[in-house]
Formats: structure tokens, sequence, C-alpha cells
């Protein structure tokens, strides 16, 4: 794992005032609309235990969805937060994270609004590298409308709009991230409590554009969706070994997630694939980059006030 | 010369040698093709007249090709108030031979034909003007010399102008040398020299048309400010407290965000290039979420995408400002043409009901002042305000007073302060006043902003009466800013025959047609709407002192015969006297066109109101 943004570290200030330990119980908000036995469900409790381990102040949390079951979220989780339109949860997160550095803002979203809708947005929130953390609950189908084909619905799944099956292609949701430049792409599986943790709680502290895309089933529309990688559905869950560096020769097998390439042949493995972090750079953000340009502008300025220089502005314009 | 109120005769046999006369406005017209810097050199003359205290306008068309293509500057300048960029040319200046044949109808007749004589083979018999011929083209390559070739007749042309109007030199040069400073040395020799060769060439040939502008009678002690209408919206943004923005680049919207983005990192701020219209109207939104005033614009099928999140941005109640420059449509239609013709999209556009506030300024140094405004509405109200303004502004320059900046700027920052135990989102008794994130609360509780409707504390409802509730909540409170707005004030006579009603960039030309119309006799006066959703109360009151009210706009008539405000108008106010002049030329109003709109008009409901027609 590469070193974790120091921006992104919980205060360690011991003059500012104690507060409480922030608690599953201070993260609880409106009971879960999504039906019973859900993926869902899973993805919640394990984001609440992330937030506990993490201890950002709670007022500091930013919470943004579009439209969709797992878009709900927001609704879920006591912090700030907004449910927004279908597919553009990414730019209107990237509005306040570019804005506000002091803010830890995180995405939620489904398949259709992810990689459909709104797949322009992955795309180009990735190659921005913008400092958002997006949990994808992929599930392979529209199930807020009621069984509709999605970007990843496997060829050959029978829906309400491909009633003989469907004929596309499904998205390959690493490939696509990794691709469009994501610095942070892992893949986890809503049976994987602990997994799903361990995978939002690195991308949390990942400093840029982190994607935890996992596996979510749809109990009503595409029940056992996943059982191919669930131990308990005597599927396998495969995890992704990473590289210690400790010089073993067990160590060359492993899994270099600094490597685009190598990153992008684990996500062609066949399904249901493999499970952890496929890819991890350090790349700037554009957080990162637009505050180093206003700060080389402002050295230029030379400490002129707001109205200074606009005043300078119009004098020029005289 | 050229204004209707001037009787002084241009050019002809009554010209005196040496002695130039004066006069107290003139319209000089380059028209040459895009690449030969026309506009730079209107650009100088027009900040040279503001810089001399004289009021200015300029007019452009832009072919939207890539490189190349007719293009033409128009600039009027002098004394008193210079209203429209002029119906027709007291100069016209050819480069080309397209240039003459395309453009010397809008040469007044009498009036100085300018033109490069290695170009242009002017019609022998065609007397109506003082033809001067120079060879612009040849003169400029022997003057500059080396490779530059005929790059700097622009200048030498500049140079010219500088004789014939007796035009203060050294302010000229100053500028020249403000406008190339920080260019390779030799950029700034070789403007300098084609300028030089323009102003001495040999005047035998041109004596007769030296003129000189009368002195400005100004009673404002503020400097003037020059710039363009695009310019006046960016600079009055950032004086508004805007620091966060977002856009995708379309035309004429574009200056604006290029401006932006230069500037904002000076203030702090940041101006994102998203990757699509939807993103860039996200983006603002996120920043407005965030806690600050934010900005996205664009130009008529841009807005169009960026509807359904301006459906949110109501729903939400999020304060967000969102310009639209304005251009031919729909679809890719005219992008480099004016037209008024999205007033209902950005009235009613979007879904559900969308109660939102839309503005438009009056000339280019509203643009600066309906910032401002935009910006405290915004704020106040927790809604998007739509600002219209168009081509013929964003390209416009005019000079005006320098605002006060000091008494203007508005410092902004995120109101973060911990709110108390009964703060709501969505209060049903109270203006939304959102608590953005890293705000605390009293209660533990934070709130989540939502396009779904809500209650009060914005949780999800599908509650019938909360939906009708929450439908009220959102129009009274933009009911209640039209009701806190002034009556505008009428300008000619208070009561009478016509009344002309116009918004946006046509309230120049629409106050010049009343004036004639008033010069000819007749009982006019001008309404201009600057708030056109709401609209301010009293305006029934107006009407009714008129026997005939015409909403002068250039958009299409419609199906039913009348333009976009005229069709809002009589909705609002079920009055069969209001009746609408168009046009969908794709080009400003002509004062003309107007007064012989109102003629029309008057002639074929048999009025005993006669106008004659109209002659500058």
């Amino acid at each position: 794992m590469s070193s974790t943004a120091p921006t992104l570290a919980p205060p360690t200030n011991n003059a500012a005032p104690a507060r409480p330990p922030l608690t599953r119980k201070a993260l609880a908000a409106d009971h879960p609309t999504w039906c019973p036995g859900c993926g869902d469900f899973a993805v919640l409790a394990a984001f609440q235990r992330t937030l506990e381990k993490l201890q950002f102040p709670q007022e500091s949390i930013v919470l943004f969805a579009g439209i969709g079951c797992s878009s709900r979220f927001p609704y879920f989780v006591n912090t700030h937060g907004g449910h927004f339109i279908h597919g553009r949860a990414l730019p209107i997160a990237a509005g306040v994270s570019l804005s506000r550095e002091d803010l830890h803002v995180f995405v939620f979203g489904g398949d259709g609004d992810g990689f459909s809708i709104g797949g322009n947005h992955l795309v180009h929130t990735a190659r921005k590298n913008v400092r958002i953390t997006y949990i994808i609950m992929d599930n392979f189908v529209y199930g807020l409308t009621k069984k509709q084909t999605s970007p990843t619905s496997p060829f050959g799944f029978k829906t309400k709009t491909d009633p003989t099956g469907a004929l596309d292609q499904p998205i390959n949701p690493m490939r696509a991230l990794i691709s469009s430049g994501a610095s942070f792409v892992a893949r986890s599986h809503a049976a994987q409590v602990g997994h799903m943790t361990e995978m939002m709680e690195r991308a949390a502290r990942h400093d840029g554009f982190s994607v935890v895309e996992i596996l979510s089933e749809c109990v009503e529309f595409f029940p056992g969706a996943f059982d191919a990688a669930n131990p308990r559905k005597s599927g396998a869950f495969t995890l992704i070994e990473e590289k210690t560096h400790d010089g073993s020769p067990a160590d060359a097998s492993r899994h270099d997630p600094t490597d685009e390439v190598a990153a992008f042949h684990l996500a062609t493995r066949p399904w249901p694939g493999v499970f952890g972090v496929f890819y991890e750079t350090d790349r700037p953000t554009k957080n990162r980059l637009e505050a180093d340009l206003i700060a080389r502008t402002k050295e230029q300025t030379a400490g002129k006030s707001d109205l200074q220089l606009l005043q300078s502005t119009f004098a020029r314009l005289r | 010369m050229v204004s209707p109120n001037s009787s002084d005769p241009v050019g002809g046999a009554a010209a005196s040698a040496d002695q130039p006369r004066p006069i107290k406005d003139v319209v000089i017209r380059l028209a040459g093709n895009s690449q030969d810097g026309i506009q730079t050199v209107g650009a100088f003359l027009a900040r040279l007249a503001g810089r001399s205290d004289q009021d200015v306008m300029t007019y452009m068309t832009i072919p939207s090709t890539i490189s190349g293509g007719p293009s033409i500057f128009q600039v009027r300048m002098g004394t008193g108030d210079i209203l429209s960029a002029g119906d027709q040319a007291d100069v016209l200046v050819a480069f080309y031979q397209h240039s003459y044949e395309d453009h010397l109808e809008a040469l007044r007749p009498g009036g100085v034909l300018l033109y490069d004589n290695d170009h242009v083979k002017p019609n022998p018999d065609d007397k109506r003007f003082t033809a001067v011929g120079m060879p612009i083209t040849s003169r400029t390559i022997e003057a500059v010399g080396g490779a530059a070739k005929d790059k700097g007749k622009n200048l030498l042309v500049l140079g010219l102008l500088a004789r014939i109007f007796q035009l203060d030199v050294a302010k000229l040069t100053a500028l020249v040398k403000e406008r190339f400073g920080g260019r390779p040395e030799d950029v700034v020799r070789n403007a300098m020299l084609a300028f030089d060769a323009g102003y001495a060439y040999p005047a035998d040939n041109i004596r007769d048309c030296f003129f000189h502008l009368e002195a400005a009678a100004r009673t404002s002690t503020r400097p003037q400010v020059t710039m363009d209408g695009n310019q006046a919206l960016a600079f009055g943004l950032i004086a508004a407290g805007v620091r966060y923005g977002a856009a995708y680049p379309i035309t004429p919207w574009s200056s604006i965000m290029e401006m932006l983005r230069t500037e904002l990192p000076k203030y702090g701020g940041t101006f994102v290039q998203a990757e699509d219209e939807l993103a860039a109207v996200s983006y603002a939104l996120g920043a407005a979420y965030a806690g600050h005033l934010a900005v996205t614009g664009s130009s008529g099928p841009g807005l169009s995408l960026k509807m359904e999140a301006l459906g949110w941005a109501v729903m939400a109640e999020m304060s967000l400002i969102v310009i639209n420059v304005q251009r031919g449509g729909p679809s890719t239609g005219l992008p480099t043409s004016v037209e008024q013709s999205d007033l209902l999209q950005a009235v009613y556009g979007s879904h559900g009901d969308t109660p939102r506030v839309v503005l438009a300024p009056k000339n280019v140094e509203d643009c600066f002042y309906i910032a401002l405004e935009a910006g405290r509405i915004a704020r106040r109200y927790s809604t998007p305000v739509l600002i219209l303004t168009d081509q013929s502004l964003a390209t416009r320059i005019e000079a005006f007073d320098e605002p006060d900046l000091a008494g203007l700027m508005i410092e902004a920052k995120p109101d973060l302060v911990e709110r108390g135990a009964n703060f709501k989102p969505y209060p049903l008794d109270r203006p939304t006043r959102h608590a953005p994130p890293g705000t605390r609360t009293a209660s533990g509780k934070f709130p989540n902003v939502t396009g779904l409707e809500h209650d009060e504390d914005g949780h999800p409802s599908g509650n019938p009466a909360m939906h009708a509730r929450m439908t009220a909540r959102r129009r009274e409170k933009i009911k209640a800013l039209g009701a806190s707005l002034a009556p505008p004030e009428v300008h000619g006579d208070p009561a009478g025959q016509v009344l002309l009603i116009g918004w946006g960039s046509t309230w120049g030309p629409v106050r010049e047609a009343v004036n004639r119309l008033r010069q000819d006799g007749v009982k006019a006066g001008q309404l201009h709407l600057r708030h056109l959703h709401p609209l301010p109360a009293g305006l029934q009151e107006i009407f009714a002192r008129y026997r005939d009210v015409f909403v002068v706009e250039m958009n299409d008539e419609g199906l039913y015969g009348f333009g976009q405000l005229a069709m809002l108008l009589r909705a609002r106010y079920a009055s069969p006297t209001i009746r609408s002049i168009t046009k969908t030329d794709g080009l400003t109003f002509k004062v003309r066109e107007i007064t012989d709109g109102v003629a029309r008009h008057l002639e074929a409901t048999n009025s005993e109101v006669t106008i004659p027609p109209f002659s500058s």
C-alpha cells in the first residue's frame, strides 16, 4: 500500500476540544428502504465500520449519490450529504471536493448510475484524479425500475428489456477504471464484510480518486448472481495477494498494485475473477494541482486583497 | 455627421480643405476577413473613446468558420449617449472586393468609402460616396518590410483614421504599446511602423474628409472603463463573490469561462472545465452545496443540457448563477449571431414546476451590475438565477463609469456556524438557509439535500399534502421576490400612444426608436424589463397608460403571432393591446426596423397616428 495522504488523516491537534469518538450509533440515520436480504445492507454496515475506524470529524464527511436502489445510501448515514440526479453524483461530489479541502467526500451508486448514464463522468473524474472515494454496488441489473438490463448484465441475462437475453457485451468495471486513470481500483463482495471494510478504509485513505466495486446481490431481480464468488454458496472468493517486497521467492509471483499492465491482466481473469486491490498509484490529484495553481498565482499578486485585485484590473481597462 | 441629430453634411463638394469639421459622433465600419485584426483596430478606437471621456459602442460579426471568412467591426463614438452601434456607417473601410460589395449599402449616402485599391475596384459610376482609395496592402508591406508581409495593415488603417479624425495620437500609441506589451520588441516596432505609415499618408488625397470630434461633456468625475459584455459579466461575478464555477466551452459563452479560469485563482478560487454541460452544472452545484456562490454558463444548446440539474437546484433550493449567452437557434443554429430566443427555455425549461429567477442585462455596464444582483437574489432566496445575455452584448465594447468597487465587492465565505437544535433545511415557515458540510448541528443530526420531494427535514416524502405545500413554498418565494421589485421607470412620454417594451441588449435601439418617434410627434415611452421572471409589480398600470403596447425582441413571432416575452406578458396580463415587433435575421435591431415595425402595426389597424417613414 502506498503512503496515505496526510491531509486525509484524522486531526491530531491536541488543542482542539475533545469530542466523543464517532460510533455506529451516531452514524445511524433513516432505516434503509432496501428489500430484505439485499446485499447493500452489508455494504452499509461495512461503511459505518469504516467510518468508525477512520474517525474523521462527523461534520466533515459528505456522502453523495445519484439514482438507483444503492443511491439511497446518503439517507441511511448520519452525515452531511445529498441525493442528486441520475448519473451525475461524481461531478457534484467533485464540485464539493475541489471547493472544500476540509471535507471527506464519498459517492455511492450502482452499475447503471456509474457505468451507463454516468459513464462519461467516471472516465473524467478518474482522469482528473479528483479526491473522492466512490463505492459502486454492482448488482448486474436495474433494481429500482424492476429488472431491466444493466451495463454489467451478463450476456444472455433475461430482463424486461431483453426478454430473450441480453445481447450487449457487459462492461468490465476493473478494466474500464484502470484504463480511465483511476488511481485506486479495488473489488470486493457484499458477503465479505471484513474485506469490504478493509478495501473501503484503504480507498478512503488514498489521496486521489479511489473506487471500490462491490458485487452486491439483488435478491429480487438477480438472485444468486454472485454465488460463484461466495464460499458459503460453494463459490471461490479468490483474493489478490499483494507483493510485500520481502525478497522471498513467493513474493515474485505476487501482484504489484502499482503495475498497471499486471492489474489489467488480473481484471481479465474469467468469472468470478479475483478480489482486492487491482491498482494503486500515487499521482497528483486535481485538488493538489489546482491548489498549487492558486498558490503560484497568488505569489504573483503579492498579497493584494480581492478588492485591490479587481481595482487594479479595472485600472488597466480605463 | 452621422447622427440624425447632426445636420453637418459630410464629404462632397461642400467640404473645405484643411479645416477639420466638428462632428458629434461617427460610425466607422471596418470590413475585412477575420484574420485581418480589424477587431483589434475597433477595440483601440473604442478604448481611446473611453479614455477621451467619449461614449462608445461597437458591433461585430464573426464568421463561425474556424479560420478566416468575412468579418466586420463597427465602432460608433462621440459625445452624448451612444445607444446603438448605428444603423448606417459614416465611414466604410473595405479591405477586399467582397467587403466593398457586401457593405456598401451599410454606408450612408454622402459617407466616406476608404478602400484598399490593391484589392478593391469600386464601381466608378457610383457617386453616392466620397471614395478614397489607398494601397493599404502594398503600403503596409513597404512600411513594415521583412517577413511580416501585409500583417499590420490594420494598424496602418488605424493610423489613417487617427489622421482623418484628428484622434489623440499620444493616447493611441500608448494603447498600442499596452496591447503589445510583453510581446517581442519587433512586434511593437512593426505595429508602430504601420501606424505611422497610415498617419503620414499623403493628405492631399483625403484632406477633404478631415473631421474633429467635439469635446465630450461628461458630468461624471469617475474615470471610464472600456470592455465588452462578457468581460463585464465575468468581473461582475467576481465582485459578487463568485469564486467557484464550471462550464463546457461553447460560443459565445466561452470567453467568460476563459476569463474566470484565469482570474479566479488570483482570488483563491477555481473554475473547472468540465467534461460536458451536465457535469458543468453539477460541479457548480457541488460548489454551491459546499457553501459558495457558484456559477455555470453556456449558450442555448448547453442550457438545454443543464435543465435536469436545474430542476434539482430548484427542488433542493440551491443558490446558483447560470449564464446563457444567447445565440441564433435552434440546435447549432447560428452560433456567432444574435437572438433572444431562449427566454421561454430560461423561464420554463426543465421538468415539473420549477420556478426560478431570470434576469437580463440591458447593456455592457449592466452586465457587471446584473451579476451582483443575481448573486444577491441567489443567496437570499436559495434559488438558481439565470442571466440571459446574448452574442451582441458578449462582443460589444462600451465605455462606462468605473464602478465603485469598494462599495460593491462581496466577500463570500461559507457559513459554517453551528446550527441550533431546531435547524431544518426546508422549513415551511421560513426561507431555506442551508447548513453547508463542515457545519455542526446542536441536534447531532446532519441534513440531506435532495431532489426527491421532501419534508422540512429533507426526508423523502410522498405525502400528497406535503408535495402541495412544498410546491407552494418554492413558488411563493419567487413571487415574494417579484413583489419586492420596484416598477421599472418609463423613458419618454409617461402616457400616450405607443409603449415599446424591450429586454436585454435591445435597450439602446429601443430607446433611440422612442426618441425618434417622439421627434416625429408620437407620444411614446420605453419600458425596459431587466427582471423577466418574476416580473416586477406595477406593469399593468403602466400598460394601461398607452393605447398600443409593442414588445420588441429578437425572436420569432411564433405560431400565434407573439414573440416570447410578448407571450409571457399576454399570459400574465391578458391584455389585447400587447403586440409584437420581432425579427429573426441573426442581427441586432436597427432603430429604423423598430420604428418601421411600429408604423406597420399602426397602419394595419388604421390608426389616426401616422408615422412618416424614417430617413437617416
